[in-house]
Parts: C-alpha cells; sequence; structure tokens
C-alpha cells in the first residue's frame, strides 16, 4: 500500500538532494573540523558553506548562525541562556499554546522565582497583541511567541511583536521551526533577536536545527565544553544534519514561492472538499493567516484516534489533538486554549502537506474521508437523530 | 502509535452489534462527550431470560469501540445474573489484552452493563447514576469506583488508577486520596508513586518557613493547578497567615474554593505546618500580570 504522508509539521522527508550532499560525511570525509590536517580542515569548509547556505534563507549574516542540535536545544538555550545573561531581571512572557519546548520550560521556570506571563489567543487562535503589550514591562527579560503554530498553522505577527520590544529593551525569541521554509524571512530588516530553527521540519535530518543570534544579543552559552560554533555552542559539530540542513534551507530559498503556492492548492482542495463533504465539521484557527500547508478540522461526534486508524487503514498519515492520541487524558493545549469546546477538541484531525505531496493522494483522501466520518458517525450515540 | 492486537483490531474495523435496540428490556448509559469517550448499551431477553441481542453505540477511540463490540457478544446467551459478573478484566482479557493506558475503556463496557443491568432490574426506571463519595471531580469518578477497580485488577499505584478508571488524570488535586485509598486496600503492596520529603522537625525561623512554603507550593500544588491552566502565587505569609492568589483558569474557576482548602491547605499543612492557613489576596484581580482569558 502506497503511503499518503500528511503529517509534515511532525517531520518531514529527507530531501534526496539532501542525502547525496550528507553521504560523503560518514565514510570517506569524517574528519573533525576542529583537527590541524588538511583532512579534517576541507570539513570545517563544508560547514562553513552550509551555515552560508542557511544565512542566505533567513536573510541573516551567517555570523549569526549557530547550529544545534534541533528545535527543543535552539528554544533552551535561547530562553536559558538570555535569562542567564540578564539576572536581574525575574519575568518571561510567552503564550499560552507554545510547543512544550518552550512552555514547559517557561512553566518551569516559576520554580525558580521567575514570573511568567502567558498571553492568551482568541477562538480562531489570534495572540492578544494588547494583552502582551500591557505585560511588557522594567522586570521583563524575555519575550518568546512562536511564529506559528504547529496545530493549527496560526500565523503569528512576531514581526511587529518583535517592534513592540526592541522599543523596550527587551529580548525577544521565536520559535519559528514550523516557519522557516514556509514564509519568507528576511532578519537582517527584522526586530527578533532569536529564532529557532529544525532541520527535520524542512528535508533536513533529525537532531540538527539552528538558533539565530542577531549581533549584539547578549546570551549565554547553553552548553559548556569546546570552541565551536565561537564559543556559543560546544560540542563536535554534527557534520552530516549540518551539511544536509545547510543543502534543505538552499531548496528551500530555490523553490519557497513555487512550492507554497502547490501546497496550499492542495491544503485549499483537501480542505474545502472534506469541509463539503462532511456536515458537522469545522476548522480550527485563523483561516486567512495560516501556514499554506496545515489544515485543523474537528468532526462533531467522533474522536481523534477512531479517525486516525481509519486513515491509517488507507495510508494516510495525519495526526490529532485527542486526548486518546497522546496518552494523557486531556485534549491538546492549543485547542483549549483557543476554546475550542472539549467535544471538538476530541474529534480534531491535523493535515499538513509538503512538496512531496501529489494532486492524486488528495483527491484520493477526498474521496475516503467521508466513508470514514460516516462510518464511526454510525457507531456514535450522540450524532442527532 | 497504541499496539493493539488483532482482535481489537478487528472489532475497531468491523464492530459487531452496532445499533440501538428497540424497547429493549436494559438500557446503560456512560461516559460524556467532554469526557473523550462514551458509550450506550441496550439489550433484550428471550423467554428464558437469557440476553437475546445486545447492541452498542460508542464515542472514542478504537480501543473504546472495540471493547463495546466485544462486550455485546460476551454477554449475548448469558443470563442477567451471569452477565452481572463480568470484569472489565473479562473483557480486556477477551481482546487479547488492552494497553495500559486504555484499561479504562474496559472498566467503561463493565460499567455501561452494570447500569444497563441496574435499569433492567428497576424495570427500566433507574438510570446510572454516580453512587458515594465522589473523589475525581475533573472525570466524575466515585470512591466506589476507585475501590472498585483496584480490586478487580489488583492495583498498586496512582497511575495505574488513573489507567483505569481515570480518576487523576485530570487535575490531579485527588492523587493523595487515592493514594490512601490504595494504603487501605492494598496496604504495605501499595507503591509509594510520589516522593515525601520530610517534615520540617523542630522550630522554623522566618525566613525557613517562607522558603518551604514556596517550595511546596512550587513542587507540590502549583503542578496540579497547570495541568488544568490554572497557576497560584505567593503572595505573602504573616504568621500563620499564607495569602496567595489564583492565576489563569483558577482565577475564574468555580472551584476555588474547594482547590483552596482541599489543596492548597491540606499540601502546606502537610508538608510545612499544622497550624497554617490560607486566605485568597482579595484584590488580586487588580495585579498587573494577571492574565485571564
Amino acid at each position: 500500500m502506497k503511503t499518503i504522508y500528511f503529517d509534515n509539521n511532525a517531520t518531514t522527508k529527507v530531501a534526496e538532494e539532501v542525502l547525496k550532499e550528507m553521504k560523503p560525511l560518514f565514510c570517506e570525509l569524517y574528519g573533525n573540523p576542529s583537527s590541524m590536517h588538511t583532512f579534517g580542515g576541507q570539513v570545517g569548509r563544508k560547514i562553513r558553506r552550509a551555515r552560508e547556505q542557511v544565512a542566505a534563507l533567513l536573510g541573516c549574516d551567517p555570523a549569526e548562525v549557530i547550529f544545534t542540535s534541533g528545535g527543543t536545544e535552539s528554544d533552551n538555550a535561547a530562553i536559558k541562556g538570555t535569562l542567564a545573561a540578564l539576572p536581574d531581571k525575574r519575568k518571561v512572557i510567552t503564550s499560552r499554546v507554545e510547543h512544550p519546548a518552550v512552555l514547559q520550560l517557561c512553566q518551569g521556570l516559576e520554580n525558580h522565582g521567575y514570573t511568567v506571563a502567558e498571553i492568551p489567543v482568541d477562538k480562531h487562535g489570534r495572540l492578544d497583541l494588547n494583552e502582551l503589550e500591557r505585560q511588557i514591562d522594567d522586570d521583563t527579560a524575555l519575550v518568546t511567541i512562536m511564529y506559528a503554530n504547529n496545530e493549527t498553522g496560526v500565523i503569528f505577527p512576531v514581526e511587529k511583536i518583535a517592534e513592540m520590544t526592541a522599543g523596550k529593551a527587551v529580548v525577544f525569541h521565536t520559535d519559528a521551526v514550523q516557519a522557516v521554509g514556509k514564509i519568507p524571512l528576511n532578519l537582517s530588516k527584522s526586530h527578533i533577536d532569536l529564532l529557532s530553527i529544525s532541520g527535520h521540519k524542512l528535508h533536513a535530518p533529525k537532531g540538527v536545527g539552528v538558533l539565530y543570534v542577531r549581533k549584539g544579543t547578549r546570551l549565554a552559552p547553553y552548553m559548556l565544553g569546546g570552541h565551536q560554533e565561537g564559543g556559543r555552542r560546544a560540542g563536535t559539530e554534527n557534520v552530516p544534519g549540518i551539511v544536509g540542513l545547510g543543502k534543505a534551507c538552499e531548496l528551500a530559498a530555490k523553490n519557497i514561492k513555487e512550492e507554497n503556492q502547490k501546497v496550499k492548492y492542495l491544503r485549499d482542495k483537501l480542505e474545502t472538499a472534506i469541509l463539503q463533504n462532511c456536515p458537522d465539521c469545522r476548522l480550527n484557527g485563523d483561516k486567512d493567516n495560516r501556514l499554506p500547508n496545515t489544515s485543523n478540522i474537528s468532526f462533531e461526534y467522533i474522536e481523534g484516534e477512531a479517525i486516525l486508524l481509519m486513515l491509517d487503514k488507507f495510508g494516510i498519515c495525519a495526526s490529532s489533538g485527542s486526548a486518546c492520541t497522546s496518552g494523557s487524558l486531556e485534549p491538546s493545549h492549543v485547542l483549549r486554549a483557543m476554546g475550542v469546546p472539549f467535544t471538538a477538541a476530541h474529534g480534531s484531525i491535523r493535515f499538513s502537506l509538503s512538496r512531496y505531496n501529489t494532486e492524486e493522494e488528495v483527491d484520493y483522501t477526498i474521496d475516503k474521508m467521508p466513508e470514514i466520518v460516516n462510518k464511526l458517525r454510525e457507531l456514535s450515540p450522540f450524532v442527532p437523530k | 502509535m497504541w499496539d493493539y492486537t488483532d482482535k481489537v483490531k478487528d472489532h475497531f474495523f468491523n464492530p459487531r452489534n452496532v445499533g440501538e435496540i428497540d424497547k429493549p428490556d436494559g438500557v446503560g448509559e456512560v461516559g460524556s462527550l467532554a469526557c473523550g469517550d462514551a458509550l450506550k448499551l441496550t439489550f433484550k431477553l428471550d423467554q428464558k431470560g437469557r440476553i437475546a441481542d445486545a447492541k452498542f453505540k460508542t464515542f472514542g477511540c478504537a480501543s473504546a469501540i472495540a471493547t463495546s463490540s466485544v462486550l455485546t457478544e460476551l454477554i449475548k446467551g448469558m443470563t442477567v445474573d451471569e452477565a452481572a459478573k463480568v470484569t472489565n478484566k473479562d473483557i480486556a482479557d477477551y481482546l487479547g489484552g488492552l494497553p495500559e493506558q486504555k484499561m479504562h475503556c474496559s472498566v467503561m463496557g463493565r460499567e455501561a452493563l452494570e447500569a444497563a443491568i441496574e435499569n433492567y432490574r428497576s424495570g427500566g426506571q433507574k438510570k446510572h447514576e454516580l453512587e458515594g463519595k465522589v473523589v475525581c471531580t475533573c472525570f466524575g469518578v466515585t470512591e466506589n469506583e476507585i475501590k472498585r477497580v483496584i480490586r478487580e485488577n489488583d492495583l498498586t499505584t496512582v497511575e495505574q488508577v488513573t489507567n483505569y478508571c481515570k480518576a487523576g488524570g485530570g487535575c490531579g488535586g485527588c492523587q493523595g486520596e487515592i493514594e490512601k485509598i490504595l494504603e487501605e486496600i492494598q496496604g504495605d503492596k501499595a507503591g509509594q508513586v510520589y516522593e515525601t520529603p520530610p517534615r520540617w522537625a523542630g522550630r522554623l525561623t522566618n525566613v525557613q518557613k517562607i522558603q518551604l512554603i514556596q517550595q511546596t507550593i512550587n513542587e507540590q500544588i502549583r503542578p496540579a493547578l497547570r495541568a488544568h491552566g490554572g497557576n497560584i502565587e505567593l503572595i505573602d505569609v504573616e504568621g500563620d497567615k499564607v495569602i496567595v492568589a489564583f492565576r489563569g483558569m483558577c482565577a475564574q474557576c468555580m472551584l476555588t474554593e474547594f482547590t483552596m482548602k482541599d489543596v492548597v491547605e491540606a499540601k502546606l499543612r502537610e508538608f510545612v505546618s499544622e497550624s497554617l492557613y490560607v486566605e485568597e489576596e482579595t484584590d488580586s484581580s487588580k495585579q498587573p500580570h494577571k492574565h485571564r482569558g
């Protein structure tokens, strides 16, 4: 059976071109870039090139790019590093819908004497900017707000927030794991201080990421024990990962416009058809201000895990904000923060597409979805007669 | 991904006995949309008093659906007395086992069966009601129900109790009480899941007391409130009076008073000093870092 992969916000396929770049770095060019010999030195050049490729996608200086082990490390390094560099300030502002890599970290800070303000969102998942501005005070060290939400795809006005903080000498970090490669960036014209990237969300391998650190941003290093990355991130470089990420960024920069058009067309086709063909379902998140690849739909009266298993039987991969899929008993914190009723949150499905999806796959899914929904609704005691 | 047995998958993809029986002899309805799973079971008896037909309607995950389907197969042909003896374990075993975190589905099956039998025995009058003291307010689980799953499945930890009947899986505020029930039934077998720091010996200085109060809030109280989107802040300590403010969801919660006494005060008394009492800061709504939503 063919796999139809609509779970690209979870992880993506490594691009063939990326893999090709990485291959020689395992058994042939395996040297340590820190070594004094030519054999290692040539690897250093590859990293330099990857840094330039990343910088080109972000519109920044290569010196502002620090390679890490992934999005979670970048988030940790940004938040902990900022607070360590600004020991007199004790307040952090974030949102209620952050990825756990940020949210749980911030919540843990409360136990260390920090005040954490979580900015709410409205029913469309849009951030309350007035509240955010009101929260920024002299004691605030850091504002950390995601660029785009992983569950709904809703894009936050991070440039606007960055301007707010810049005027107040507050560091601004954004977890842009879902945005990079899908939204064009030009950080040289932005007030964003810190930005996290994860390789495996844009067709590079897992285990590599980037923290962008704007020149002049005070940041205490998070990993100690070596001079790598200019002393800002110790540890021998994940050379194949870094080179792969560089290539992935080059591909993204080259194709972003054309790809987004294609992906958005497919996403819209899938979404419109599902909403039309299946009664009693609703779209979660701000329809007009979303990533082009993400669609989060709630199906009333039925439960997400059951839908996923039915989809899985047809080879279709998606994900759900239902409680049952996580092993916890409560549904997605993002949907709850948006005030989506529990009933709809339990029956939510996220489709997230990529450049590798085809119209044929979308049509196949459009064809199967009503069948799945109807079958489960036949079982449900809640469907009104 | 869950590791379901082939039998679970079979009953999920090809559920047996879906629907509602017209004019049934017994009806059992348990669960709710908000809880994430719900089951309506109906059965009809033949002239000899055996279950001739049983049908179900279920809202829930794959294991909830499979459990319901299997339940209807299991009880067909049984007398009501025989069916009354079916345990959640029988249902799970029939499916070749369920993942630990999904055991509550089998308990839901047994509860629906019980409710249906109760309904039958009362001549169709009685509907399923919660009996006894409610321990877990998040999922509406009673003390009787918790005791029953502990006994029938020989459970020894709070986590297991949560897996089997959901109790303790929401805000976590009742985990202490579940632990006590476990100890009462299982005695020494009850596993200590939550580490209890030693009670402070001797007299505390004011600084020590305040530190200990803050530590207790951080480690014992906040995580429970956090699970519900709430939060708490220590405002001040005056002698034995601890002044706190509720934040986030807690600030607008109807159960604040309950949380105050049963969670905050109880924990502070347990970990700091028996003489403490807690008050909510009166003008906390005027605090600058309030985030109502």
